[in-house]
C-alpha cells in the first residue's frame, strides 16, 4: 500500500512541476496545488498507512496508528489551501492589472 | 516559570497584530501602539537575553509535553541575540514607517502585517522542531506576501507573483523533506533528529535530505543557483519593506542552515566542502550583481546576495571561529542591511527617482543624509573600527584555520568589489555639482535620518564595543561546534 501512494505522490509531484513550467498563470497555480496535494499526501504515507488500531497509547496496547504526521498534514493542508486561495486571488489582480497572463510577457525592466 | 519568557517575543507582536486590526482606520493610535508594543517587545528581550547569558539556555515545553513529543521553544544565546537584533530593526522600522508610507497604504492594514512579520521571524529563530520551523516560515511568508503587495501597484503585482511562488514551490519541498526525515528517524524534534542522527550515523539516505534541506534553506536565504528571485520583488514595494525583507527574511534561511547543520548533519565533512564552493560563488554572483546595475535600490537588493556568502562561508569551513564569525556577521548584517535599505529609500524619495544617473550633488541639499550613508557604505565594506570589519576578520581567520585561502582571497576581493558598488552611490548621487532644481525637505529628511542613526548606532557600537561582545560570540561559536550540550539541554538528559 505505501508502495502505490508513494507512486501516486510521485505522479502528482511531476505533474506538479510539468504544470509549474507553463506560461499560463492559472496552469502554474494548479500546478502548485497538485505540488502540494503531492506533499501531503507523502508524509501520510511516511507515518505508515494502515495499522488497524486507533492511535491511543496505553501500557497494554501495543497496536496503535502513528498520529503525528495527521496532525502535520493537518498543518499543512490548511497553510497551503490558505496560499493557493490567496495566489488565485493575486493572479487574478495581476493578470488584470497587467493586462495579459503570459509569465513570458510579465519580465520587467528598470524603468517600468 | 522563567521558561514562560520565552515565548513572550512571539506572543506581544502576535496579540498586537490582532489589536492593530481593530485599530487600522486611526492611524495616529496604531502607529503609538505598534512603537510601543515593539519597544515593550525590545525590552523583554533584552531582559531574557541577559537572563540566558546568566543562567544559561532557557526551553519552553508548550503546554507542558516533554520534550520529544511537545513543541519546544528554546531560548539560547544564538536565537535570542538574533531576535533582540530582529526587534532593534522592527523598532527603528516603526519609526520609518509613518514618514515613507501613504496614508492609505498604512490604513491597509500595514501595522499588521509588520507585527505578525516579527511573530513569524521570532518563532523561526526560537523553535526547537523542524515541522514548527516550517509553519514560523509560512507565518512570516504570509505575512510578506501580504506586505509586498501594499499598494497593488502594476509591477507590485506582477513581482510578487514571482516571489509568492517560488516560496511556495520551496516550502513544499520542506514539508516533503520532514517527511522523508520524519520516516527515517520518526521524529520531528530537532535535538532528537541530531541524537538518532549521531547514534546510527550519518547514512547515505540521511545526507542526501540534508542536500534537499539546504536546497530549501538556500532558496529562502537566497544562495549561488537559486538567488534569481531575490533583488526584483525586494526592490518593487516601499522602502520600509524593502528594509524588513533584506533584513530579516533571507536571514531566517541562513540561520535556519547554521542551526541544522551544526546540530543534526555535521558529520559529513565533503557537504561543508560543497558549503564553501557555493559560498564563493554566491560572492563573486552577487557582487556581480551588484556592480552591474544603475538603480541604488537594486544595488543595496543584490548586496544582500555575497553578505549570505560570508555567512555560509562561516558555517562552510567548521570552526569555532568560522561559526562566530558567521553569527557576528548576521546580527551586523541584520542592522546594516536594514539601514542602507532605508537610506536609499530616503534618498529616492527625496530625489524622486532610484536612477542613480538622474542623481547629484545630494551632499549639499542633505549633508547629514550623505554622511550617514558614507559611514554605511565602510560598514557594510568592513573597513576598521566598524562592525563589518569585526565579522569578515572572523570569517577570514576561521577559513585560513581550516586552511581554506582560496575562499578567503575570493571574499577580500568581494569585499572590495562590495565598497565600490556602494561608493559609487556616493560618489555620483552625493558628490557632484548641485542640483538647483530640488528644493530640500528638511523636515521630511529629518525623519528619515533618526531611525537610520539609531540602526547605525548599533552598527557602530558593536564594531568599536566588539571587545564587550566578542566573548559572547565566541561562547556561541564553540556551543554550536558541539551539539551535545544543545541536545542535553534540550532533551534534558
Amino acid at each position: 500500500m505505501e508502495i502505490i501512494m508513494s507512486i501516486l505522490a510521485g505522479v502528482l509531484f511531476t505533474t506538479g512541476v510539468y504544470n509549474l513550467l507553463q506560461k499560463q498563470m492559472l496552469r502554474i497555480i494548479i500546478g502548485t496545488a497538485l505540488i502540494s496535494h503531492g506533499a501531503h499526501l507523502f508524509i501520510l504515507t511516511m507515518g505508515k498507512l494502515k495499522r488497524g488500531a486507533p492511535p491511543i497509547l496505553d501500557d497494554t496496547i501495543t497496536n496503535y496508528t502513528d498520529p503525528l504526521p495527521q496532525a502535520l498534514i493537518l498543518t499543512s493542508i490548511v497553510i497551503s489551501f490558505g496560499v493557493t486561495s490567496f495566489l488565485l486571488v493575486l493572479a487574478y489582480r495581476a493578470s488584470k492589472e497587467n493586462g495579459t497572463d503570459n509569465m513570458d510577457k510579465l519580465r520587467g525592466s528598470e524603468n517600468d | 516559570m522563567i521558561s514562560n519568557l520565552v515565548v513572550l517575543p512571539i506572543v506581544i507582536p502576535l496579540l498586537a497584530a490582532v489589536i492593530a486590526i481593530f485599530l487600522h482606520r486611526k492611524l495616529p493610535i496604531v502607529r503609538i501602539f505598534t512603537q510601543v508594543v515593539i519597544a515593550i517587545n525590545l525590552c523583554v528581550v533584552t531582559f531574557v537575553l541577559f537572563y540566558v547569558n546568566q543562567n544559561g539556555t532557557v526551553v519552553l515545553e508548550a503546554g507542558d509535553w516533554v520534550a520529544p513529543f511537545g513543541i519546544v521553544l528554546v531560548g539560547d544565546l544564538l536565537s535570542l541575540s538574533l531576535v533582540l537584533t530582529t526587534n532593534i530593526v522592527a523598532f527603528a522600522c516603526s519609526l520609518y514607517a509613518p514618514k515613507s508610507l501613504d496614508e492609505d497604504k498604512e490604513e491597509f492594514y500595514f501595522y499588521t502585517f509588520f507585527l505578525l512579520l516579527i511573530t513569524g521571524v521570532s518563532g523561526a529563530f526560537m523553535t526547537g522542531d523542524l515541522f514548527n520551523l516550517f509553519v514560523f516560515f509560512e507565518v512570516l511568508l504570509m505575512a510578506s506576501y501580504g506586505l509586498i503587495i501594499l499598494g497593488g501597484e502594476r509591477v507590485q503585482l506582477r513581482e510578487s507573483i514571482k516571489y509568492v511562488l517560488i516560496n511556495l514551490f520551496s516550502s513544499m519541498l520542506f514539508v516533503t523533506t520532514v517527511a522523508f526525515l520524519y520516516s527515517v528517524v520518526g521524529t520531528v524534534n530537532m535535538a532528537q533528529i541530531a541524537e538518532r542522527v549521531a547514534e546510527d550515523g550519518q547514512s547515505g539516505i540521511l545526507t542526501g535530505i540534508a542536500i534537499l534541506l539546504f536546497f530549501v534553506f538556500g532558496t529562502k536565504a537566497a544562495l549561488f543557483p537559486l538567488y534569481y528571485w531575490l533583488p526584483k520583488p525586494y526592490i518593487v514595494p516601499n522602502p520600509v519593506i524593502s528594509a524588513l525583507f533584506g533584513a530579516l527574511l533571507t536571514k531566517v534561511g541562513i540561520y535556519s542552515i547554521l542551526r541544522v547543520f551544526t546540530t543534526i548533519f555535521p558529520h559529513e565533512e565533503s557537504v561543508f566542502q560543497f558549503f564553501i564552493w557555493i559560498a564563493a560563488l554566491t560572492l563573486i554572483f552577487g557582487t556581480i550583481g551588484a556592480l552591474s546595475t544603475n538603480n541604488i535600490k537594486l544595488i543595496i537588493a543584490y548586496n544582500i546576495i555575497p553578505a549570505i556568502g560570508f555567512m555560509l562561508l562561516g558555517i562552510g569551513v567548521f570552526n569555532a571561529t568560522g561559526f562566530s564569525g558567521s553569527v557576528y556577521y548576521l546580527i551586523q548584517d541584520m542592522l546594516i542591511k536594514a539601514a542602507l535599505f532605508l537610506l536609499v529609500g530616503a534618498i529616492s524619495y527625496l530625489a524622486g527617482t532610484s536612477d542613480l544617473r538622474k542623481i547629484h550633488g545630494f551632499i549639499h541639499h542633505y549633508p547629514l543624509l550623505g554622511w550617514l550613508f558614507f559611514i554605511s557604505a565602510f560598514v557594510l565594506a568592513g573597513i576598521p573600527p566598524f562592525s563589518g570589519f569585526i565579522g569578515k576578520l572572523l570569517l577570514i581567520q576561521g577559513a585560513f584555520e581550516s586552511g581554506e585561502i582560496v575562499v578567503a582571497l575570493i571574499g577580500l576581493g568581494a569585499s572590495l568589489l562590495i565598497l565600490l558598488s556602494v561608493m559609487k552611490i556616493f560618489i555620483r548621487g552625493f558628490w557632484g555639482e548641485k542640483d538647483d532644481s530640488i528644493v530640500p525637505d528638511h523636515k521630511k529628511a529629518r525623519g528619515f535620518i533618526i531611525p537610520i542613526a539609531f540602526l547605525l548606532f548599533f552598527n557602530v557600537l558593536l564594531g568599536v564595543g566588539a571587545e564587550w561582545f566578542y566573548p559572547s560570540i565566541e561562547s556561541i561559536g564553540n556551543y554550536l561546534l558541539d551539539p551535545t550540550s544543545y541536545i542535553q539541554t534540550v532533551l534534558k538528559e
